[in-house]
């Protein structure tokens, strides 16, 4: 049990309070519910980049991370299609200086221009890192376009392209922050050796005299039912074939989430898992497989993805995969079965759990999705579901009408 | 209130550390075992250290193969039912091969510890080695060799042990295809006889344990055939490249090069280890690094930049590492020159060394959350045949090492032509 305060000020800032005392530590999480997908289509990229320009200096401070590490603490972020997430760690004697850092930031930034400058490289050269300098770095910017029409989903984090982060301007970073960089639009986290009423006090001092803005509201294009199957084939320098699948499922909030989300479980995720055991252990047609999801917040995709044994023919190493989801789909599954996946996501949970700075974001996201109390209501959802659910859940699923197939073949 | 004066602080070097100490018993053989229980949650992690690394073996990769196909069945269960069972109760087991030792761990809830134990227990001391299992290893093994070895990343980091350990040394050595090839089942065979059957092993514990955690452990492993470690490994010598300069293309097609700069090192147990982990930190060490500041945040060379001493018992190495933009590598590597020579030369000024004091603080006062960090800090120094003493004068030089000191390390260990360096595109 994950116990939490919350509240909300006059300039519509949730807070919530999660107090820990056996650790000497505090920790300070703001997420903004801004994400990729809040994007312009035309400057995609930027909510990741405007991540970085963050710590580029704020309206009164002119270096975030200096005065915090002096203060004990360190800190990072990341972002997501959904989401921005700031967290800072620090001894909790200092808490004060994550509030000052922290308020500064949300009341405006210093858009320095040599920071923009320099950032703009830097994610170009993560962009090339993870996504161009990569054997099968570009599966997933493929994918998104398969996979998505109309829903901002269909670019990546990082960005479609390298020129929209080349060509961005310190005119967007200002609409960008003045769009989505309000109280109303961000949740704190504060978590460990604090007390209720320190945070508050804090909270009244910091995080008040911030102006409200203009509250953003999310329009976004829900994604058309998939009618038919789709596909694409790409030849590429890399040294073995590979099989993706995308088959989309529900939003984060949707109960049939848990049944999906287990679903990836019975297929893979452990050596005991289907996947595996049928088609690298038994069948030998590929040398690795994996299935799984996002998470994502709007409807995601359950993915299936796997490498080729050397030699073994792709429509071979499909009509495998097939088979064990229509195994699935006609057979479902033992109780035994059940109880296994069931086990492994209550262990899951609980060593997830284990760090402040964990629970302190699990918090944040939870509350993103409407109700930080779910962080302690997952389990009993989870123990919810049924075999038959799980049953019927793969037959809609796994429908050849909503699948997107991906066949990346070496060109070696 | 004034939002451009900063709120007070407790500086972090006032604040007294605390290693938690340990709890020791031995088991019925012989075998010592660590434990920390702590924590709030119900969950308990096992390690069973085995001096097992490819430190012992005779044909590469011999200790790597054997450690993981522990898990690939024994004379009565197959992998899938072993795999089933650990799965069926939430719990995880893995192994992991390093040089002088190879682990086996296990995380699980502390109520499913009666269950799984036994498991743990067929694993070390009958598993089979089979043919079937044996090929499937080799066949998946090289599959992921070739997709790594299309990595600028991962051929540098292979290139730049072999050059200063030596392509024999355990610390220098790296697996082909070939190599995999070469395996056989008797060799495994052999290798986990005389090294888990009848091995050298510590077993670290925590979490929230058990009222009998002693018992179970006991009945688990006590009547095994194992030793406790006694310290003593056979030497192996170095024989790092007589060339220190490399230059290679391994993607025609690659945008960025994979750069590391290394020197050898001392282990922990030399006194200027402790210093030099100060001196890491303000050069390469954390974000906040002159090597970040410079070539990441000045001139956006690259994504990321450290420095790093590498985590070996025996002798080390101090690295750093970064992919850059394939035009701006050869800036880079002599931006991070420069960066010695600064330290070398000037004196970290106060407000700098402060910044680093307190940094490096708070960031152990923070890693000690919790039972599994607490003893992960243990394991490192009992491993490297160190006490908790170690902790605490880490502690102290953090608080006390001047700027002078830093200098006169830097004009030691950090001349370029000490350094071997690499770059692979």
């Amino acid at each position: 049990m994950i116990t939490f305060e919350k509240f909300e000020i006059a300039n519509g800032l949730k807070v919530l309070i999660h107090r820990d005392v056996s650790t000497p530590m505090a920790v300070v999480n703001v997420l903004y519910d801004v994400g990729a997908r809040d994007e312009d289509p035309a400057k995609t990229g930027f909510a990741h980049l405007f991540e970085h320009l963050m710590f580029g200096g704020s309206v009164n401070i002119p270096v975030y991370d200096e005065p915090l590490q002096i203060a004990g603490g360190e800190n990072n972020a990341f972002t997501t299609n959904d989401l921005t997430n700031y967290y800072c760690q620090l001894p909790a004697e200092n808490l004060e200086t994550a509030f000052w850092l922290e308020s500064d930031r949300m009341l405006s930034l210093a858009f320095s221009k040599k920071s923009l400058e320099v950032q703009r490289k830097v994610v170009c050269e993560e962009f090339k890192e993870h996504y161009i300098n990569k054997p099968y770095g570009d599966v997933w910017h493929k994918m998104r376009e398969l996979t998505y029409k109309v829903h901002p989903y269909r670019w990546m984090t990082i960005g479609a392209e390298l020129s929209h982060i080349e060509n961005a301007t310190l005119d967007d970073v200002k609409a960008f922050f003045n769009k989505h960089y309000n109280p109303g639009n961000a949740i704190l986290v504060v978590a460990g050796n604090v007390t209720v009423e320190g945070v508050k006090q804090l909270t009244e001092k910091w995080f008040a005299p911030i102006p409200a803005g203009e509250k953003y509201v999310r329009n976004i294009p829900v994604e058309p039912k998939q009618t038919e199957a789709r596909s694409s084939t790409v030849k590429a320098n890399v040294p073995l074939d590979a099989l993706y699948k995308c088959w989309h499922i529900y939003p984060r909030t949707d109960m049939r989430y848990y049944t999906a989300d287990l679903i990836t479980e019975i297929l893979s995720g452990g050596g005991s898992s289907r996947l595996f055991q049928s088609l690298v252990k038994e069948k030998q047609l590929f040398s690795s497989i994996e299935c799984y999801h996002l998470g994502s917040t709007d409807a995601g995709l359950l993915t299936i993805e796997g490498k080729l044994v050397k030699g073994v023919k792709m429509e071979d190493a499909e009509a495998a995969v097939n088979e064990e989801l229509v195994k699935l789909q006609n057979d479902g599954i033992s109780q035994r079965e059940l109880e296994k996946v069931k086990n492994k996501t209550e262990s899951m949970m609980a060593f997830e759990d284990m760090s402040i700075t964990n629970r302190a974001a699990s918090l944040a996201m939870y509350e993103q999705m409407g109700d930080a109390d779910l962080i302690n209501k997952e389990l009993e959802l989870y123990r919810a579901v049924t075999a038959d659910e799980i049953k019927n859940e793969s037959k809609i699923i796994f429908d050849e009408r909503n699948s997107n197939t991906l066949y990346y073949y070496s060109n070696n | 209130m004034n939002r451009k004066i900063a709120p007070p602080i407790k500086d972090a070097i006032e604040f007294d550390l605390e290693l938690k100490p340990y709890q020791k018993f031995t088991l019925d053989n012989g075998v010592p075992v660590y434990t920390i229980d702590a924590g709030a949650q119900e969950v308990v992690q096992i390690e069973l250290v085995f001096y097992a690394g490819n430190w012992f073996e005779q044909q590469k990769s011999v200790a790597a193969a054997t450690n993981y196909l522990l898990k690939n069945g024994t004379s009565t269960k197959t992998a899938f039912e072993i795999n089933e069972e650990f799965e069926y109760y939430g719990a995880y087991c893995n192994r992991s091969c390093y040089n002088e030792t190879a682990v086996v761990s296990l995380s699980s809830l502390s109520k499913q510890l009666p269950a799984i134990l036994p498991v743990v227990r067929d694993m070390i001391t009958d598993a089979a080695f089979s043919e079937a299992e044996l090929d499937i290893y080799k066949q998946n093994s090289k599959q992921r060799i070739k997709v790594n070895l299309q990595k600028c990343d991962f051929v540098a980091t292979r290139l730049i042990d072999a050059y200063l350990y030596g392509e024999a040394h355990p610390y220098g050595k790296y697996t082909n295809p070939e190599d995999l090839d070469a395996l056989n089942r008797d060799q495994l065979s052999d290798f986990f006889k005389q090294y888990y059957l009848n091995g050298q092993c510590v077993i670290f514990v925590s979490g929230k344990l058990p009222a009998d955690i002693e018992q179970q452990l006991n009945n688990a492993f006590g009547d095994l055939s194992l030793k406790a470690f006694n310290n003593q490994l056979s030497t192996i010598i170095q024989s790092p490249a007589a060339e220190k300069k490399y230059r290679i293309e391994n993607d025609v097609n690659g945008v960025q090069g994979a750069i590391r700069i290394a020197r050898d090192f001392p282990n922990r147990h030399h006194p200027d280890f402790m210093k030099v982990s100060v001196l890491n930190t303000v050069f390469g060490g954390f974000f906040g690094s002159r090597l970040m500041s410079n070539i990441r945040e000045d001139k956006g060379y690259t994504y990321g930049i450290h420095s790093y001493v590498q985590n070996h018992i025996h002798q080390t190495a101090w690295m750093i590492s970064t992919e850059a933009g394939k035009d701006v590598c050869e800036a880079t590597i002599e931006e991070v020159y420069k960066e010695m020579k600064l330290l070398r030369e000037d004196l970290v000024d106060d407000e700098e060394l402060l910044l680093v004091r307190n940094y490096l603080i708070g960031t152990i006062l923070g890693d000690l959350d919790g039972p599994f960090q607490i003893m992960g800090r243990w394991k490192n120094l009992i491993l490297n045949d160190l006490t908790g003493d170690y902790f605490y004068k880490s502690i102290e030089t953090i608080k006390s090492i001047s700027a002078e000191e830093l200098r006169d390390l830097s004009k030691k260990y950090l001349n370029p032509e000490d350094f071997y360096e690499i770059v692979v595109i």
